[in-house]
């Protein structure tokens, strides 16, 4: 018990000290892609000190809960990435919460930010909030239908125990996780602002969804949400291998195994990046209003895929 | 001991309609306190009191055996008959809990009334309460239609309290020829249940009920009509046309009554009728009535998403929780009738709890929507905004019910919603190979409503509470009074508590389970973790949850503060540096809906006028309707007036012609008789 409480502190440490890393990481490869030279894959922890160390400036009409909503979103963020198996599995926090509150702790961070957007009352920061909910309208649902999918599967909505089916039982391919597996990736450009949903280093008017909503922070407020943000990239990535490439993760208290899954996820995290990457760079930020239709399609893969598991593997 | 203890005790059911008259008694004396100002202003807390009593009665009621009186009152063949059963407890509670809450606030909501107006509120408002949980306690026939009708004329008449407004007068209307077509269909369906038995008062008992032999066709018919009946009160698509109309109309207090309470009325009859007093129960009832309730919700959470008006948006936002609960309902049926007692028991207690969620949830937004309509005088949206600088209590407040309502954890709607969409995704044990494949689809649609639910909850605080003030209306807003402040509490407080402590919950939930189910839900986890099946397979510890979100954040606090420091400077807002920024550049509630009414525009008839671009005192206007009341309430109001045309033709003012109907009509019946 007390191993797998350190293991699971130490899992969410990790985590929040190497989701910056996992985002300089994205930033190198597509500043490479694009043939720019590379800020070193560092560079997100020296933004988030030099944030840190400057003054909050605040707009005069704020309310508390626009300073209160950056630790909000972080809190919500770091408890995600406790959840999810990332090196270790079953550990001892993940009754507390299965799949289904994983994406209420999603909504809590989103509900927060939209309402902290709109605080202030400006035009940009009401209409980030109107359009982050309009991508999370459909995003939420097709992400708990990518679970429900892989709970049929697993006949548990746990994610220690979807991990475990996945992982662990004789090798199976499932054709509904294939199908889940594009809905997931549709579905998490979405919920991370990345093309071809949002882009993340537009300041566009026309194009910005995140980085609309966040326009009025500054200083330790818009550390804590970027890191937020970089800890849920990492959060969604972990997801990704944990639903879709299981293999590695270490069993419940199985200690020796524990070396090997952390060279396993960082395989992982760095071919994933990657390839993140690489898709943004041959991609087309969507207009607007076709933000809609990709999620609409990713939310009927998602059920497409909970039909085929019925049709041919029940 | 405690045998002999119990039997001294007085029937529990005795002490609810106790209760029930105290609230009788409690209206009728304000009308004749008016003249004394000081006692009419006890009335309220004395109310309070016995709604408190009540929810303890209800509780009592659901742990303890059903006990039943005969009361020497009602017809001279059908006295009253009165049960307090586990149901009846539970909804009990949900009244009284609710209403403790709500009254505490419209204590003071009320406070300035003047003597006269105050008395006729004061009356109505308890008669609308004892005629709900008499509604709850009846156990024939006779008794139930009677304080359906109570229940009913003394909301038409709180809801018609400004009644010199045309646009509330007409809405009453509404609400009044509704509830009076779904009356109709249920007296048709007691009718029906008690199996046609002229001459046998005592049939309308629900004890005969109970044990009348039904052919399936009989039972469908029985549960068809009370399908109506109740749905009709309930807000079920299409018969919901009333809903968005009466329940901003009504008073705040009364608003949240409606909601909150009123509906689950609806519920417990339709629970009452279809496990209780039916003996048959088919399985295509429950995936109509599935169907039925997933349009509701989704139907009723798209119309929220376009509303301007907040009272008018939460009302939209009741019918889509009544299509949750009516989903769970049918899911409920489906598993029963497939022999599926467990699952239909933790069916059963997701719904259960969702209505008892609904209750605070909804009361406390209505309470809250009320306290700003009370500061500002404006129900519109486009007209507030920033009202959390001059409101901090009643936003903070209002806040938790948004979120409760949004189905965010760890607060209480997220519990309800958790466990259906766990019982959605047990399906796969049923016997039916067609609904194994159709009812996860039927998870997706509740999952998109839910969705949608956090999208409305988003504009309707963002846009009031949040921003800046739209209009000089807001600007002198006041803080709510501290009854009203501690009402709030209480319907806040219940939704966290709710939220905090499932387990505990579904252990008082168990009783009404077993009674309708004949199963109970047993929980595999501890006391603090939730798991409805077993722990491999589900759980949720809303406590933990609870407690590492709260510790990440203090730490995540300390640490910045520790580390680096907590200077902050105010200034002007940014903006990406725009110069000219003022209030009424920030989205509209229109505005915040618009991609919604976008993208769901087939189900609305939009109606806009848009200025030209060389207008100088350009005017937008838009308005989002429901299509269905054109598709179906026209035309049937149309061929009402057609039909009342035609037969205003025999009318025409001349005494011979009326002479010659009755002779007419006299030889008929003379024929008629004599053959």
């Amino acid at each position: 018990m007390t191993t797998g409480i350190l293991l699971q502190i130490a899992q969410t440490l990790a985590a929040i000290l190497l989701a910056p890393l996992l985002m300089g990481w994205v930033n190198q490869c597509r500043a490479w892609l694009q043939g720019r030279s590379a800020p070193p894959i560092t560079q997100p922890y020296r933004t988030l000190r030099k944030l840190f160390h400057k003054d909050a400036v605040i707009a005069h009409n704020a309310s508390p809960l626009f300073r209160f909503a950056p630790y909000m979103v972080f809190a919500c963020m770091a408890l995600a990435a406790g959840l999810v198996p990332t090196i270790a599995n079953d550990l001892p926090f993940s009754p507390a919460a299965d799949a289904i509150a994983l994406v209420g702790v999603f909504a809590l961070a989103r509900v927060f930010l939209a309402l902290a957007a709109m605080d202030i009352g400006t035009s940009f920061g009401t209409l980030g909030a109107r359009r982050e909910m309009l991508v999370a309208f459909l995003a939420e649902p097709a992400l708990l239908m990518v679970f429900f999918t892989a709970s049929l599967i697993s006949q548990s909505t746990e994610l220690p125990t979807i991990v475990e089916t996945l992982a662990h039982k004789e090798f199976v391919l499932y054709p509904s996780m294939a199908f889940a597996a594009v809905a997931f990736w549709m579905v998490s450009t979405a919920e991370n602002a990345r093309i071809p949903v949002d882009n993340p280093t537009t300041h566009l008017e026309l194009t910005m969804i995140h980085e609309a909503m966040i326009l009025e922070y500054s200083a330790r407020h818009l550390a804590l949400i970027e890191w937020a943000v970089a800890l849920k990239l990492f959060t969604y990535s972990a997801l990704g291998i944990a639903l879709f490439l299981p293999w590695g993760i270490a069993p419940q208290g199985e200690l020796n195994a524990l070396p090997l899954a952390v060279l396993a996820l960082v395989a992982k995290m760095a071919v994933g990046g990657a390839a993140l990457s690489l898709l943004e760079a041959i991609s087309a930020k969507v207009r607007l209003f076709r933000a809609p239709e990709f999620l609409g399609t990713a939310f009927l893969l998602g059920v497409l895929g909970m039909l085929i598991h019925f049709l041919l593997e029940v | 001991m405690n045998e002999s203890l119990l039997s001294q005790m007085p029937e529990l059911v005795n002490l609810a309609w106790m209760g029930v008259l105290c609230w009788i008694g409690l209206g009728f004396a304000a009308l004749f306190l008016q003249k004394s100002r000081g006692l009419l202003s006890l009335v309220f807390p004395l109310g309070t009191l016995v709604a408190l009593a009540m929810a303890g009665l209800g509780l009592a009621g659901l742990l303890l055996p059903a006990s039943a009186v005969v009361l020497p009152i009602g017809l001279p063949d059908l006295p009253m008959h009165l049960r307090l059963d586990a149901l009846s407890g539970f909804f009990l509670l949900l009244l009284g809990g609710a209403a403790f809450g709500v009254t505490l606030y419209a204590w003071g909501y009320f406070k300035d009334l003047a003597a006269g107006p105050l008395a006729l509120i004061l009356l109505w408002y308890h008669l609308f309460l004892a005629g709900m949980s008499l509604v709850l306690l009846a156990d024939d026939a006779y008794a139930f239609m009677v304080a359906w009708e109570v229940m009913a004329l003394s909301s038409y008449f709180l809801v018609t309290t400004d009644h010199d407004q045309p646009a509330i007068r007409s809405a009453g209307f509404l609400y009044l020829l509704i509830a009076h077509v779904g009356a109709v269909a249920l007296l048709l369906c007691y009718g029906v249940l008690q199996g046609g038995e002229v001459a046998n008062a005592g049939a309308y008992t629900f004890a005969y009920m109970r044990h009348a032999e039904m052919t399936p066709f009989w039972a469908s018919a029985a549960f068809l009509l009370a399908l109506f009946g109740f749905g009709a009160k309930a807000g079920l698509v299409p018969m919901h046309v009333w809903l968005p109309e009466a329940h901003p109309a009504a008073p705040s207090p009364v608003s949240a009554l409606m909601s909150g309470v009123m509906l689950k009325t609806a519920i417990y009859g339709l629970l009452r009728v279809t496990f209780d007093l039916l003996n048959v129960q088919l399985a295509w009832w429950g995936t109509l009535a599935l169907t039925l309730g997933l349009v509701t919700a989704l139907y009723g959470v798209i119309f929220a998403a376009v509303q301007s008006d907040m009272k008018r948006l939460l009302a939209w936002s009741s019918i889509e929780n009544i299509g949750v609960l009516l989903a769970g309902f049918g899911l409920t049926l489906i598993f029963y009738t497939d022999g599926k007692g467990a699952l239909a028991a933790l069916t059963l207690t997701a719904m259960l709890y969702h209505a008892l969620n609904h209750a605070f949830f909804k009361g406390l937004l209505f309470t809250g929507a009320g306290s700003v309509l009370h500061a500002t005088g404006e129900r519109n949206m486009d007209r507030l905004g920033g009202l959390m600088a001059a409101m901090p209590w009643t936003a903070w407040l209002t806040l938790m019910g948004a979120l409760a309502i949004a189905g965010l954890p760890p607060l209480n709607g997220f519990v309800s919603e958790w466990l259906l969409l766990q019982a959605f995704l047990l399906t796969p044990g049923l016997s039916h190979s067609y609904l194994n494949m159709v009812i996860p689809v039927a998870a997706a649609a509740v999952a998109l409503a839910a969705a949608l639910a956090a999208y409305v909850m988003v504009k309707f605080f963002g846009v009031t509470f949040l921003g800046a003030a739209r209009s000089p209306a807001v600007s002198h807003a006041h803080e709510a009074g501290w009854r009203e402040r501690l009402g709030m509490l209480w319907l806040a407080a219940g939704c966290v508590l709710l939220g905090l402590f499932p387990v505990q919950v579904i252990d008082a939930l168990a009783p009404v389970v077993r009674l309708l189910t004949g199963q109970t839900l047993v929980n595999g986890g501890n006391w603090l973790m939730l798991a409805p099946v077993d722990a491999e397979r589900a759980s949720y510890g809303p406590l933990v949850f609870f407690a590492v979100v709260l510790v990440t954040l203090l730490l995540v606090f300390l640490w910045v503060r520790k580390a680096y420091h907590g200077r902050v400077r105010r200034s002007d807002p940014w903006d990406c540096g725009y110069p000219e920024q003022d209030a009424r550049m920030q989205d509209s509630a229109e505005g915040f809906g618009q991609p919604i009414r976008l993208i769901f525009s087939s189900f609305m008839r939009v109606e806009r006028d848009t200025p030209d671009p060389f207008d100088r005192q350009p005017k937008y206007r838009g308005d989002s309707r429901d299509k269905l009341w054109v598709l179906l309430y026209q035309p049937i109001a149309d061929l009402a007036a057609w039909l009342s045309e035609q037969a205003g033709r025999l009318q025409h003012g001349r005494i011979q012609w009326y002479l010659i109907y009755s002779f007419a009509t006299l030889i008929f019946l003379l024929v008629f008789v004599t053959r």
